[in-house]
């Protein structure tokens, strides 16, 4: 009984300092609070970005012959983003573009933004492939416009077999902001590595992780409930 | 009320279309028969620019759609297509297939257009399945609501690309029984099919094309019985 004591006595000390001594816990909980407003309002730049440059693409792909240029230079965005390391980006941003801005978040937010993009992009891309070209045609032989059939007819085919996708995006999105740190920002991640260099244990990576872990399985399990809600209204 | 002036199509180098010249009347029913591969498809397709043509000119109604200033999605209200696959929109219901474009392009109310939709729904015995889905239906249902679709729209002229094609066998009937009723009541119609018995019956005239081009053209009655071109002939002698 002794020796047990013994052996778990040093783990909860850790423990104790690396979560409730100094309210260290509230450290957590802002670390978090910054990791998934990044995460979240990336996202939704990653969606308005993404989805430009599908339609763009697909309807470059349809033969559209006028929108060179702009299928050029999304050409150039998709290989600069996804050629290059996220952390490298963020760095480049927050050092040349965003130099006067201090406060990193923003920064993060616009980085992951641009860099969820690219990878949205795709998505929505095999999404809106994935409707039969059949669609598109009874669309403009009724004399719907290329705009009105992929917002009225595709799209909203398309949006099944995206928002799975879609939800994954975010999921990655979540880790990959854990990187935030490069810039200065005080995410999950950060705050849990400031605490264990200041504490000097290393149980503070931990709670990050368990953190980050709950969160994922979290996400994953309202994923599949959502996947199961589509394929049930699936009137093809 | 279509003139086709030396139609040319290429994919890729490849002369598909070979310069036709064709005049589409008002109230003809125009039949386009012809081997695959010979062109048939792609020259229905090209009427209202869904294939871009790459040489010649289409003139409907007056206008000439080839031209690049033309609103091709204005002229595309008049004439109604049906497609093989039917092509029907499969997040839509029946009833929302039918307004969506009549609404969306502000040519009739919800009201008007509901209305309108019963009404032909009701025509062709299918006012039941108003709120069903695309693929709740039978494939003979589903293309005869696609044409139902496409007379929404009120338009002069109909194309018709093999619309029996993908059809089961027992189903191709009540395809071509709303055709038949469709000619009766007037409209113009430009068909590509295989059923050389709805060409015989219906048709004011039968083309024959292969390798891109027309190379015979009759009323059916000569067309079936008196063939003078010996690709025509082989072509029925395997068909008929």
């Amino acid at each position: 009984m002794n020796d047990l004591m013994n052996y778990f006595e040093p783990i909860m000390r850790n423990w104790y300092i690396a979560v409730i001594a100094e309210d260290r816990w509230k450290q957590y909980l802002e670390g978090l609070g910054r990791t998934l407003l990044i995460a979240f309002c990336a996202t939704l730049i990653g969606i308005a970005i993404g989805l430009v440059v599908a339609v763009i693409k697909v309807s470059a792909a349809n033969g559209n012959k006028g929108i060179r240029p702009l299928v050029w230079l999304c050409d150039l965005y998709l290989t600069v983003i996804r050629g290059t390391p996220v952390v490298v980006q963020l760095l480049i941003l927050y050092t040349t573009v965003f130099a006067a801005m201090t406060n990193g978040t923003p920064v993060a937010i616009i980085g992951f933004g641009l860099n969820s993009g690219a990878y949205v992009a795709e998505i929505f891309r095999s999404g809106i492939m994935s409707i039969p070209r059949g669609q598109m045609e009874a669309g403009r032989s009724l004399g719907l416009t290329s705009g009105m059939t992929m917002r009225l007819i595709i799209l909203p085919q398309a949006i099944k077999n995206i928002l799975p996708a879609l939800f994954n995006e975010f999921i990655t999105l979540l880790k990959e902001t854990s990187v935030a740190g490069y810039i200065a920002v005080r995410d999950l991640t950060k705050v849990a590595d400031g605490i264990k260099g200041r504490a000097f244990v290393s149980e503070p990576l931990f709670v990050a992780a368990i953190i980050y872990l709950v969160l994922v399985v979290g996400m994953t399990q309202v994923q599949k409930r959502l996947e199961r809600r589509l394929a049930k209204g699936d009137h093809r | 009320m279509i003139t086709v002036k030396n139609l040319q199509k290429a994919f890729h180098g490849n002369q598909v279309l070979k310069g036709i010249n064709e005049t589409i009347e008002k109230g003809e029913k125009v039949v386009v028969i012809g081997p695959s591969g010979s062109g048939k498809s792609t020259f229905l397709r090209c009427l209202n620019r869904l294939e871009e043509p790459t040489g010649g000119e289409i003139w409907f109604e007056g206008v000439n759609i080839t031209d690049k200033k033309c609103d091709i999605n204005r002229l595309r209200q008049k004439m109604g297509m049906v497609f093989q696959q039917f092509n029907l929109f499969a997040h839509l219901t029946v009833r929302e297939n039918i307004t969506l474009a009549p609404v969306q392009l502000k040519l009739m109310t919800q009201e008007q257009a509901n209305q309108k939709a019963m009404e032909l729904l009701q025509r062709i015995g299918l006012s039941d399945k108003a709120d069903s889905y695309p693929n709740q239906l039978s494939g003979g249902q589903q293309q005869r609501i696609a044409i139902v679709r496409a007379l929404a729209m009120n338009p002069d002229v109909m194309l018709f690309d093999e619309p029996t094609s993908a059809l089961d066998p027992e189903m191709v009937g009540e395809v071509l029984e709303l055709m038949k009723q469709l000619a009766e009541d007037g409209m113009t119609m430009v068909v590509v099919t295989h059923e050389m018995g709805f060409a015989r019956e219906v048709a004011t005239r039968v083309l024959f094309m292969d390798g891109g081009q027309i190379l015979e053209q009759n009323n059916p009655q000569e067309f079936f019985s008196n063939p003078q071109n010996p690709r025509l002939k082989d072509f029925l002698s395997k068909v008929l």
